[in-house]
């Protein structure tokens, strides 16, 4: 997995490449985390080079928008597709979320 | 022909396992977005295992997973482990309908699990558990 930053428009968007799952979601909590601890509150992940995603990686994105809301931050979610999606339709995470289908249409939201 | 492949329970060697069921599933056929649905469910099964199958041993022991078509319709992954005894199928189903907030964190794996399966059985045989996963050829 690989977890890419940048910041535009006053959000961070994140960028996650491979896999997202019980091996490599303790990384992302830790990226997560340093960018929540050095002050960042609203968030886009772009999901668009992500290929797989597990219960683990569910985990690991609920507990940072936790973390988040508890701050009064936000989250948004970018580029779902395939088994990504899939999964997020089954666990009800789609409902919980806001997700847009472009980083232009979610920072249009914010 | 089963394939087989057994390895100790632990994080380092979920790749491996995962890899090789998929590289199973591919091989027999199942288009991608079944693989990848595979995939999750193995990963949910084989963390399970992971964490808690072997915590109250103080060593870990081994995972070891059979996989192929049982007969020409159904493709099954038997995944087998000596720890404690753990019926996946008792699990209640998680409330995936609440905010964020109240939203509790874990249980989804076993969950995906039984949705993205077409069967999931549980056995205790001889002091092993052993785990079901069922694919409808397409």
């Amino acid at each position: 997995m690989e977890i890419g930053t940048k910041e535009k428009s006053n959000a961070i968007i994140i960028s996650v490449q491979g896999r997202l799952d019980a091996a490599t979601s303790p990384q992302f909590d830790k990226a997560f985390s340093e960018l929540i601890s050095k002050g960042s509150r609203t968030f886009l992940l772009n999901m668009g080079d992500l290929e797989y995603i597990s219960s683990a990686g569910l985990r690991s994105i609920l507990a940072a928008a936790k973390q988040l809301k508890e701050k009064q931050g936000t989250i948004f979610f970018v580029g779902l597709r395939g088994p990504v999606e899939e999964v997020f339709k089954i666990s009800g995470f789609y409902s919980i979320f806001q997700i847009f289908d472009t980083e232009e249409d979610a920072l249009a939201h914010m | 022909m089963m394939s087989r492949i057994l390895a100790p329970a632990q994080l380092e060697n979920l790749e491996e396992l995962v890899e090789f069921v998929s590289h199973c599933a591919r091989e027999k056929g199942f288009e991608q977005k079944r693989v990848s649905e595979i995939e999750i469910a193995a990963e949910e099964a084989f963390v399970n295992i992971i964490n808690y199958a072997y915590r109250h041993m103080g060593s870990a022991g081994d995972i070891e997973v059979q996989c192929g078509f049982e007969d020409s319709e159904r493709f099954i992954i038997e995944i087998t482990d000596s720890g404690i005894p753990f019926n996946v199928l008792n699990v209640a189903e998680p409330d995936i309908s609440s905010d964020v907030s109240h939203r509790k964190i874990g249980g989804l794996g076993i969950f995906f699990m039984k949705k993205l399966m077409d069967e999931v059985c549980y056995k205790y045989i001889e002091g092993k558990n052993v785990l079901t996963l069922v694919v409808n050829k397409a």
